[in-house]
């Protein structure tokens, strides 16, 4: 290895673990990337609409123009993020030809394959899935995803769907971690889990990769609740620039999320910055609807 | 012997891993107050923008360097190299100002360009593996700085008096070398402690 080795697993987690404690922002031009990277976000997302717009144009949601993705890149030195559809391996390697810093793979857009994710291993830029359960959270990091989040449900403002799939996926691992090394099989083959990754949890007590909280996260309050549920960091999509002051949203979840905490501060945080983003009720959305059902 | 870790955001668990393999006492350090009785400082990679901006919106900035000219060790890694330097290439705003030395971000490119690679590094015997993730370089150095490590001729790892800025990532090793370095560096400074 005296050579440089450009993709390893180690560098593509690695870029993930530098992300932990942190807030990655959606953002849709160059301005908005530049009041995220001044509110202290450790990376943004570009795309064309946010989660709540995509959800309320309704059609054929994809990858973004790449010319978006161009301007924000110019616009700040913090990471930039993208987004493909579930399976569309050719938008992935639009974006790794790009430079984009890390994809996510995302059901907030329309999926091009039903039954196939991306093999994430064989790029040299790192991925970011969705998942909801510990099974579905393998079976990613199987693919070669380097970061996991929840999937929630996107553009809802509304934290219930985040806080179940993390509960879910802490409650498993504890599960996977108190079980006997005879039981491991078994278990994989309940969860659909890959038995190697399984038996990964098992040794360590924890996901091989980072896992941030996505989906839902409107208010500081909801960034300092998923980092009290054991979240890494927290993506947010439609809740900055949904809400009434972006600018005070913003600076007000990054600083939630890093003393998520200490109470006393979570008071003057949450004080005056304005309504947030107006939520939906789960029920309201059918279940052929609900983002999260896409993917496996 | 207290280490703190600069904790407000980037790899701080990474950093806490390698310091519980050591015999010292590990604190996280977010607020002011926690910096008191410390005999060291670790400031983790993360982003540096990120971690400067929380620095001030924590009043910490002021605290930290004065207590760096008081002459407490600290080793900062990747974005805590930036945070320590003098000047930060094509930026005119630096964080705590006090390593001798010009930096430059992001200057291998961007994620797809992030390597490893073994590396030879001054006071170490074997090589060690080095982990660049985004990573900046040293592009000049003052008189008192001591370089410790280059990649292809470019300055990845410098040393000045109590302080080590590194540009890779120590931390998402196995290799715990560095951060012995930085805790016998520790003991000599405090050795009255």
């Amino acid at each position: 290895m005296n050579n440089k080795a450009l993709g390893t697993q180690r560098v593509k987690r690695g870029m993930a673990e530098m992300q932990k404690g942190g807030v990655i922002m959606d953002v849709v031009n160059a301005e908005e990337a530049k009041i995220a990277e001044a509110a202290g976000a450790v990376a943004v997302m570009a795309l064309e609409r946010v989660p709540a717009d995509i959800r309320a144009d309704g059609g054929v949601a994809r990858m973004a123009d790449p010319k978006i993705v161009e301007e924000v890149m110019q616009a700040v030195s913090i990471p930039v993020m993208a987004k493909a559809r579930i399976g569309h391996v050719v938008e992935a390697r639009i974006l790794e030809a790009m430079g984009v810093d890390y994809i996510d793979e995302s059901e907030v857009l329309t999926p091009a394959d039903e039954t196939f994710h991306i093999a994430k291993g064989d790029f040299t830029v790192p991925f970011v899935c969705g998942a909801r359960n510990i099974g579905e959270a393998l079976r990613r990091i199987g693919e070669g995803a380097s970061m996991i989040r929840t999937k929630g449900e996107p553009g809802t403002g509304n934290i219930v769907e985040a806080v179940r799939h993390m509960r879910t996926m802490q409650r498993q691992i504890r599960q996977i971690a108190n079980l006997s090394s005879d039981e491991l099989m078994h278990q994989a083959k309940e969860w659909n889990a890959p038995y190697e990754l399984l038996r990964e949890v098992h040794t360590h007590g924890n996901l091989p990769v980072v896992n941030f909280a996505a989906g839902g996260v409107a208010t500081p309050a909801d960034a300092a609740l998923m980092m009290h549920l054991g979240a890494d960091g927290v993506f947010v999509g439609s809740g900055i620039f949904k809400s009434e002051q972006p600018e005070k949203f913003a600076r007000a979840i990054v600083l939630a999320t890093t003393h998520y905490q200490d109470y006393g501060k979570l008071v003057e945080l949450s004080k005056g910055i304005g309504q947030p983003m107006t939520g939906i009720e789960i029920s309201q959305i059918e279940p052929d609807d609900r983002m999260q059902e896409r993917g496996w | 012997m207290k280490i703190g870790i600069l904790a407000l955001q980037g790899a701080v668990s990474e950093h806490l891993t390698m310091l519980n393999q050591l015999d010292v006492d590990p604190v996280l350090v977010k607020n002011e107050s926690d910096l008191t009785g410390l005999n060291g400082l670790i400031i983790p990679g993360g982003e540096s923008t990120t971690i400067a901006r929380l620095m001030h919106l924590n009043q910490l900035m002021e605290p930290i360097k004065l207590r760096a000219k008081q002459g407490l060790p600290m080793m900062g890694t990747c974005a805590g190299l930036i945070i320590l330097a003098q000047h930060i290439h094509e930026q005119s705003d630096v964080h705590l100002g006090i390593l001798n030395v010009t930096v430059s971000r992001n200057a291998f490119g961007r994620q797809r360009d992030s390597f490893e690679q073994l590396i030879t590094v001054k006071g170490l015997e074997e090589a060690f593996p080095a982990v660049f993730i985004r990573a900046p370089l040293v592009e000049d150095i003052g008189e008192d700085v001591e370089v410790l490590a280059t990649v292809d001729h470019q300055i990845v790892a410098v040393k000045q008096g109590q302080l080590i800025g590194l540009s890779f990532h120590p931390e998402l090793t196995s290799d715990v070398r560095f951060h012995q370095l930085f805790v016998e560096n520790c003991r000599s400074v405090n050795k009255n402690i």
